[in-house]
């Protein structure tokens, strides 16, 4: 991509050591005062050679591998492994796997959008949010510590089944946490989402138009924020969300152009209390069962490829395996939906201030785990 | 359209070039001779009862006699999905760029790049994505070697 | 500085120091009380910022340094900062990266002579008290775009440059707010300032005249912009420019300009309170309730109110873009702040 460059431009590396850069990201900015003419990120730093790893460990063993790459949201990473590898064996899980696993990725989401809608009022300068939201996804991390031990990377998700069950009267506990959640989510509306300066900061800025999204490949959230309803959780249902009652939010553009900042944080805000609605109603169609009931012995799929997709908190997550009717996969290759996102993050944001590169970057939810495998 | 009408479309229209299909597996894909890419790839986006504009994933799979560039493709308004196959010499795998129909495989096709080495013609800015710009080798590839040392540091 | 002569006297054989000497000693030992009291004050503020901000946070903040509600913290921070390695970059400015510091705290340091704590403490009562401040005020650009430029770091040069922008465009607005104030008194000494508003709380300016109430309110937000404080703080905007124009500090230099910081919120907050909700004086009239309190801690409240009220802004606000910085300034206070300014003459006229 040629750019004009017109005046002096001095290079400003936002560098891999960065506070809000959501992880080791470089980005070259070439500035002209406080305008931006050109931000290229630089990925790379936090490439762990998962691909290659996987090649070498048996079908289960990758599951723990899933969990660190969006480390923010491991339950939707293994999901979304476990579905591909299920659906290339042909397994079938009973209505409690089914649901508990809905659970979790929901509970997942709400966690990892706090995290989004913290670090982004951080990002902006309001450092109040931080601290509440994380307040509350500690409520959600003691829940999926006592159920499965870890708070961060779980390697609950088996194929197929989990680890474990849930504990006695966790689904009580669940639903008094949804009970207070709800109204915390209006709290910090009213702090953070509807404050007059932080739609300032950033109802006019990075707007992304749906073409340009969907060329992109941009998924999830982001997309959603231009205004395109797309969720694969209504477009390809699995694990039975078609029975679920739940809207998808898009962003309309009410403070300024539609896909702007303000429209992708407000989509994933609004998300959250629709992952509330999903979690009451999973809780209700829980039945009792044996969530090791449909683990197999040894996991060895046919010989095949398959290509499966789910809606993890960032976007949509894909998964392609390619099996040779091995213990091992042959090629497990991951599309993660950062990796689409950063690849926008170029056009998006030139010809932008310097404020406004950090809002755009967090305003896009990168976690660098994902990016980089 | 079920995987089956577009398997049969787009036979019909470019015909030898197309030169496997298997609509029937559980990811319904189609074999390209590589010279053709581009223009299926045109052909798919800009036809209305296709109409694939989303790009999901472009990636290498190293099999031991070839190298293959897998493209996923998905279409926003009718909602099928389609898997493209170009099956490409070990040697010298080359390929023509896909970037001017999808944008984002400009990102996808420099990982392909670092990781399996397959030069993608012209690509506008063909360089390593995630490891470092000097590194030497193909990490992905079943016959790759990690180095002993990079820059003096160990490995 | 009169009390302090006075209390000298009793040195002994104090009279036999050359005349040099005795001008020079109470003018030293009031820095020193200055400087000591400034100091305690900024420990205590510190302290109340991470206790309010926690508060704010739904947390709790320092509870176990120096046993009750952790109040200690602040000098075990600063023991901590004193002892740290005094590091230098190599390829830094060295004369004014050591002297910036010392600059923008002189900024606020020096506009504390005339700031009247009560009938009778303070410094100095110059008859041009107002504009000495916001002359002595704007030291601190100096010291800041000295700090910036010296670091040889381009996060700090961005600091430095937003920083002197930001300061001199504020003070405009803000030194127009103050000029509503003078026009009801006639004087730019501080002292007859206080002087005019006794009598209780409806005499305090804040309450006399509704534009001198919006100009408080200007001169509020002008000030928040004059110390770098959120929603203002572009200069050290931690998420984008590191830590802005003092990135490259460490240890006891960093201490300073943080002491700096703190030293000109106090000052800008005794300025509001002097000006405009009544120095030293009661709330109730003397007449009826004789003064109980000394002047100086009512004084100190009310600034404490003023300060609370920073910090509380600080901790809820996500923080403006340079460009929406400017234009509030040169857009919205500076039209504002000349309309009430006229008005405030033609009531005086007419009225």
């Amino acid at each position: 991509m040629e750019v004009d460059y017109s005046g002096d431009v001095m290079t400003l590396n936002m560098g891999p050591q960065h506070p809000s850069t959501h992880g080791v990201l470089r980005l070259e900015l070439k500035t002209d005062g406080e305008i931006v003419a050109d931000a290229i990120p630089h990925i790379g730093y936090l490439h762990r050679c998962f691909e290659k790893h996987v090649e070498n460990v048996d079908y289960p063993a990758v599951v723990p591998y899933t969990d660190r790459m969006d480390y923010c949201a491991a339950m939707n990473m293994e999901l979304g492994y476990v579905l591909a590898v299920e659906k290339l064996m042909g397994i079938q899980v009973n209505n409690r796997v089914r649901c508990i696993r809905i659970i979790m990725a929901e509970l997942d989401r709400i966690a990892s959008h706090l995290i989004a809608a913290g670090t982004y009022g951080n990002d902006i300068g309001s450092f109040t949010p931080f601290l509440w939201c994380f307040r509350d996804r500690e409520t959600i991390l003691d829940l999926f510590e006592e159920t499965c031990g870890a708070r961060l990377l779980y390697n609950y998700n088996w194929i197929g089944g989990l680890m474990y069950d849930l504990k006695p009267g966790f689904e009580k506990r669940l639903i008094e946490f949804i009970d207070y959640f709800e109204p915390q989510v209006d709290k910090l509306n009213t702090l953070l989402s509807d404050n007059y300066i932080f739609i300032k900061r950033t109802a006019a800025v990075g707007i992304l138009s749906p073409e340009t999204a969907i060329s992109y490949g941009v998924t999830g959230p982001n997309l959603r924020g231009s205004g395109v309803k797309f969720d694969v959780r209504k477009d390809e249902p699995y694990l039975g969300y078609q029975d679920i009652d739940f809207e998808i939010p898009v962003g309309k553009g009410e403070y300024g152009p539609l896909g702007s900042c303000w429209d992708r944080y407000m989509v994933r805000i609004r998300e959250v209390k629709e992952s509330c609605k999903i979690i009451r109603q999973a809780v209700a169609q829980l039945t009792p069962g044996d969530v090791h009931e449909s683990i197999p012995k040894r996991v060895k799929p046919p010989a095949g490829d398959i290509y499966m997709r789910t809606e993890c908190p960032r976007g949509e997550l894909g998964y392609y395996i390619v099996s040779d009717g091995s213990l091992k996969p042959y090629r497990l290759k991951v599309k993660s939906p950062c990796f689409t996102v950063m690849s926008a993050f170029r056009e998006v944001s030139r010809g932008t201030m310097i404020s406004d590169v950090v809002a755009i970057l967090g305003s896009f939810d990168i976690v660098l785990g994902e990016i980089d495998r | 359209m079920t995987p089956q009408e577009i398997a049969a479309l787009i036979t019909e229209r470019f015909g030898s070039r197309i030169l496997e299909s298997k609509p029937d597996a559980i990811n319904p894909w189609s074999a390209v001779e590589p010279a053709a890419i581009l223009e299926v790839s045109q052909f798919l986006r800009a036809d209305d009862r296709l109409s694939m504009d989303h790009l999901e994933l472009l990636g290498g799979v190293d099999y031991k006699d070839r190298i293959e560039v897998v493209y996923v493709l998905y279409s926003m308004k009718h909602r099928h999905r389609y898997t493209l196959k170009c099956r490409l010499p070990r040697e010298a795998p080359v390929i023509h760029t896909v970037e001017s129909v999808w944008a984002v495989a400009n990102w996808h096709e420099r990982e392909a790049y670092d990781m399996f080495g397959i030069v993608f013609d012209g690509h506008s800015d063909l360089r390593r994505i995630l490891c470092p710009d000097d590194w030497e080798g193909y990490p992905l590839r079943k016959d790759y070697k990690a180095p002993k040392s990079y820059r003096d540091m160990p490995v | 500085m009169e009390s302090i002569a006075r209390l000298l006297q009793f040195i002994p054989r104090y009279d036999a120091l050359p005349g040099i000497v005795r001008a020079l000693l109470p003018v030293l030992v009031s820095c020193v009380v200055i400087f000591a009291a400034l100091a305690i004050a900024v420990l205590f503020a510190v302290w109340l910022e991470r206790k309010v901000s926690a508060h704010i946070q739904d947390r709790l903040g320092p509870m176990y340094v120096g046993g009750w509600h952790g109040w200690a913290q602040t000098l075990a921070d600063a023991l901590k900062l004193l002892l740290k390695e005094d590091i230098v970059p190599a390829s830094a400015d060295r004369l004014l990266y050591k002297m910036a510091p010392f600059i923008v705290f002189l900024g606020a340091f020096a506009a504390f002579v005339v700031v009247p704590f009560g009938a009778s403490s303070f410094v100095s009562d110059l008859n041009i008290g107002v504009l000495y401040i916001v002359a002595v005020g704007s030291l601190s650009v100096i010291g800041i775009i000295m700090a910036g430029w010296a670091s040889n770091n381009k996060y700090s040069l961005y600091g430095g440059m937003r920083a002197a922008a930001q300061i001199i465009s504020y003070e405009i607005p803000s030194t127009i707010a103050i000029m509503t104030v003078i026009i009801p008194v006639g004087s730019l000494s501080m002292v007859d300032i206080v002087n005019a508003q006794k009598g209780g709380i409806q005499h305090w300016f804040l309450f006399r005249n509704p534009f001198i109430f919006l100009a408080f309110i200007v001169y509020f937000i002008a000030s928040l912009a004059e110390v770098n404080r959120t929603p203002f703080d572009i200069p050290e905007a931690e998420s984008e420019l590191v830590a802005g124009y003092h990135t490259e500090y460490s240890g006891m230099r960093f201490a300073f300009f943080f002491l700096a910081e703190y030293a000109n919120m106090f000052l800008v907050a005794s300025v509001a309170t002097t000006l405009f909700l009544g120095g030293w004086t009661q709330i109730i009239p003397a007449s009826i309730v004789p003064q109980l309190v000394p002047g100086p801690i009512l004084f100190f409240l009310k600034v404490l109110v003023i300060i609370f009220l920073q910090m509380w802004l600080r901790w809820s606000l996500p923080r403006l873009r340079v460009d929406q910085l400017m234009y509030l300034s040169w857009k919205v206070l500076l039209p504002i702040s000349l309309v009430l300014v006229l008005s405030v003459g033609w009531l005086a006229v007419y009225w």
